[in-house]
């Protein structure tokens, strides 16, 4: 039985500590927001915040997590950046199939959080580990700067 | 957008029919436009298999093609909200169930494919807005005892001015429901639409971007289990044992099902099924193609294509004409096995019951995912009901049902629902691969280095003498042929031959842009082979050929736009290129022109695209841009890198590490221009990735001087 914060809930898991949160979550908690895309933490489909810190959630085993704050993408938008991210990622009309969009939205959401004002160089860093099949790339670079903007 | 769950997957009409058996409420069958209606007395109005508007006002529009991210939740809905109407804030979507009058009229089947949806939807979706709005009209007429001429419409109400009434949508259904249908509705001039041309944003975006939108993946039932599968990881093997007992040690395991060429792990969770499926060992009966290889294959191909082919096209005497020529130019080209990489695992939920088959998928051919379940499972076609979903994406992959036959096998042996869900890993080594090709293609040119005939064979595999025989004739695939033929330029003699071609055992599908993003390659970067022959410019040699106005507009704008002929300045140490390729696909004309940039290494960067489309009137160019952006990316990553390869009968590749898509720090600036129209819609799903593949070989042969004939163009270029 493990026990994490979840978007500001403790919550027990009764699954065993090197289950990774992926499944923890998709399969034990019926919160599907957060998508499976490979496993092997090289497409950031399953990326969620731990302690505020982008974070694959597809490698990351419960034991890891507990007693650490996580947020997904069902609750990202109760905070002002993570709002204004998909505000933005709304405006400028980003999703396509929307498979990939919670993961790049939290790891855009984590980059504005720590870097109010990205440059280009900036967002290739942060986002290139998120893959997006049907290639949305540009919208999602305008609507991170869009999110910057509103923030400012 | 709000999105709800169909009617439990059955067909409409069994639907209606229990409807009014149940509440024994009115059932009226009416004629309309565009298909076969029904309206009945239960508390709504469906004038037709489209729309169903409840007492209450909510407009229910029936989506039946699926949304696998090119917009057709949206454009569809503009189509039928412009001409009924009403806001599309307050129209609520429904996924259609299996039904043959959810058909593709350009197609024959409901399939959501070939950059059909709106080419087929643009007239019959706007008469079925336009029939509902006159019914409720004439409806409000009746009530107030007046002239149908006094009454406008405006966001789901009916206004009579004059008289100072007013009435929603809902209030009128009753009424509406009992009259008769209008054979011929007016559609609304262009000039006065508030809907369609516009850049209205995706309506399915909210649960897109807050984690609440239903993929098939995402389906969870009461007391479902989780399987994952393996699949003889040689095509063809079968599956000779596994260790259960090490398997069911597992905790969260609950059963093991051996199919003949497959195995599941049914679990608790994901992680448990993943494990147990580790701890069975699987052991495999490799059976003939062991030992099959991608070298193999194209040796296959290579001897294949050597012989005459079926005759696909001729015009004019291309074998005389290619004697009298001044010269001839001859090329061979080859495309690699390619696979889909959906970002959306492979899944589909099934729960077998007494009664019949829960089918919980996202598909794009619901009654071919009905029939197959049914096939499978032993019963009747009606005794399956599938709820489709959002598709996290299709490219072709989600026209095939073969993971929808696997699922209700495993499920047959299960009690309970069961949602199976393939690892990347199983995703990529067990694909329908978009097949390999090989290409001769040939030419005549007269002194001038224009050409007076040309011929070429396709040789490879026919996806559609399998997936819809009838279209296969006299040994010629239409769609391995679309884009070979109908060339925006004018060749005065010219032989187009297919010559069926089946890799042993590699079982092959549709992959976006089908049969012009394989010829695209080969006809565009052979037209540029001409052009370099002749020492002409790249467009300058295309503008002496194209045919058509149309044509001649997009090539012209296109080198507007992108700067063609102004100078590069590439990196120091790097060479730098522009291409050019012009195509007439999917009833649309579209040019691009591609910037490359290769280094010192031969790895070639994309830094800019410039695309032109005319795709007739743009009913959304919001969406047209986004499906130009994503669809040359997606064309990119095939271009540069995307092959999948066979050694020991086995698929190499396997998971995104060695499946190369494109990233944020990879993409090019892509600058889209849409050239106004009023012509009927052409399709823009997939006519981006035909023409970004040739604009980036040809930007390449610029850039390097380099031909390259074979993709993907990673490993392809020499040091110099």
């Amino acid at each position: 039985m493990a026990k994490i914060n979840l978007n500001g809930r403790d919550v027990a898991v009764d699954l065993p500590d090197d289950t990774p949160l992926l499944w923890a979550l998709r399969d034990g908690l019926d919160m599907t927001g957060t998508k499976f895309g490979c496993g092997i933490a090289m497409c950031g489909a399953c990326t969620v915040h731990v302690d505020g810190q982008p974070t694959r959630s597809c490698v990351t085993p419960l034991s890891a997590v507990a007693g650490k704050k996580i947020t997904t993408i069902e609750a990202v938008g109760e905070a002002k950046v993570g709002a204004a991210v998909q505000a933005a990622w709304q405006k400028l009309d980003v999703v396509q199939c929307g498979y990939c969009q919670s993961g790049q939205i939290m790891s855009a959401t984590a980059l504005l959080a720590s870097n109010p004002k990205p440059s280009d160089a900036d967002i290739d860093a942060a986002m290139s580990g998120n893959v997006c099949r049907c290639a949305t790339y540009v919208r999602i670079r305008a609507a991170i700067h869009e999110a910057a903007r509103t923030l400012a | 957008m709000n999105m709800t769950a169909p009617n439990a997957g059955l067909s409409r009409r069994g639907f209606l029919k229990l409807s009014a058996a149940a509440g024994g409420g009115l059932l009226i069958e009416l004629n309309l436009p565009g298909g076969h209606a029904l309206a009945a007395d239960a508390g709504r109005f469906e004038p037709n298999a489209f729309i169903r508007i409840g007492r209450d006002g909510v407009v229910t529009l029936v989506m039946h093609k699926v949304e696998m991210g090119q917009g057709t939740y949206t454009a569809i809905p503009q189509l039928i909200a412009e001409e009924l109407d009403v806001s599309l804030d307050a129209v609520k979507l429904e996924h259609a169930p299996p039904d043959p009058r959810y058909a593709e009229p350009l197609i024959g089947a409901q399939i959501t494919g070939g950059s059909t949806s709106i080419r087929g939807a643009w007239k019959p979706m706007r008469e079925a807005g336009a029939t509902a709005r006159v019914l409720l009209v004439q409806a409000a007429a009746k009530k107030w005892n007046t002239d149908v001429t006094t009454l406008t419409t405006r966001d789901g109400v009916v206004i009579d001015a004059a008289g100072g009434r007013r009435a929603g949508y809902g209030e009128l259904v009753d009424v509406a429901a009992t009259l008769p249908v209008p054979t011929t509705v007016t559609l609304k001039d262009p000039k006065d639409f508030r809907l369609i041309g516009k850049p209205v944003r995706r309506i399915d975006a909210a649960g897109k971007v807050n984690g609440s939108a239903r993929f098939g993946i995402d389906v969870v039932r009461p007391g479902m289990k989780i399987a994952t599968v393996a699949a003889s990881p040689v095509f063809g093997g079968t599956l000779a044992g596994v260790d259960e007992a090490a398997a069911l040690k597992v905790k969260g395991v609950r059963q093991i099902v051996k199919l003949d060429s497959a195995v599941a792990v049914v679990a608790d969770h994901m992680w448990a099924a993943k494990q147990g499926l580790a701890a069975c060992a699987p052991r495999w009966n490799d059976g003939a193609h062991a030992r099959l290889d991608t070298a193999q294959i194209f040796a296959h191909l290579e001897k294949s294509s050597e012989g005459p082919g079926a005759v696909a096209h001729r015009s004019g005497d291309a074998a005389a004409a290619m004697r009298t020529g001044a010269r001839r130019i001859d090329a061979v080209y080859r495309q690699p096995m390619l696979a889909h990489a959906t970002m959306e695992p492979i899944n589909c939920t099934v729960e077998v019951k007494p009664d019949g088959v829960d089918i919980w998928v996202g598909t794009q051919v619901p009654g071919i995912a009905q029939a197959v379940a049914a096939q499978t499972a032993g019963i009747k076609l009606e005794q399956v009901r599938v709820h489709n979903h959002l598709l996290g994406g299709g490219f072709g992959r989600r026209l095939e049902v073969d993971f929808i036959a696997q699922a209700v096998a495993i499920a047959k042996q299960v009690r309970g629902p069961v949602k199976v869900v393939w690892s990347r890993e199983e995703d990529v080594q067990h694909d329908m691969y978009r097949p390999p090709y090989l290409d001769r293609i040939s030419a005549a040119v007269d002194a001038r280095g224009l050409p007076v005939a040309w011929t070429h064979r396709v040789a490879g595999s026919s996806i559609m003498a399998r997936f819809f025989p009838p279209a296969f004739k006299d040994g010629v695939d239409p769609d391995a042929v679309d884009g070979a033929i109908e060339l925006p330029y004018v060749i005065p003699a010219m032989q187009v031959e297919f010559q069926q071609v089946e890799p042993p055992a590699v079982p092959t599908a549709f992959w976006r842009g089908v049969g012009p993003t394989r010829n695209g390659f080969v006809v565009e970067g052979f037209i540029d082979e001409l052009a370099a022959s002749a020492g002409q410019d790249p467009v300058a040699y295309r503008r002496a050929l194209v045919k058509d106005e149309r044509a001649r507009k997009v090539l012209d704008l296109v080198a507007e736009k992108s700067g063609w002929g102004t100078p590069l300045k590439p990196v120091a140490g790097h060479r730098a290129g522009r291409g050019v390729a012009l195509m007439h696909v999917f009833g649309s004309y579209i040019a691009q022109v591609a910037e490359v940039d290769v280094n010192a290494d031969n790895e070639v960067r994309v830094r800019r695209v410039t695309c032109v489309i005319d795709c007739g009137f743009a009913v959304n160019p919001l969406t047209v841009t986004a499906q130009m952006e994503g669809g040359i990316i997606f064309g990119l990553s095939a271009a540069l890198w995307n092959e999948i390869t066979l050694a020991d009968g086995r698929v190499q590749q396997s998971n995104f590490h060695d499946v190369r898509v494109m990233r944020m720090n990879e993409a090019p600036q892509i600058d889209v221009h849409i050239v106004p129209s009023a012509e009927a819609p052409g399709g823009v799903g997939e006519p981006g990735t035909s023409v970004a593949i040739p604009a980036v070989v040809n930007a390449v042969f610029a850039a390097t001087g380099q031909r390259v004939r074979t993709l993907p163009i990673s490993g392809q270029l020499k040091s110099t």
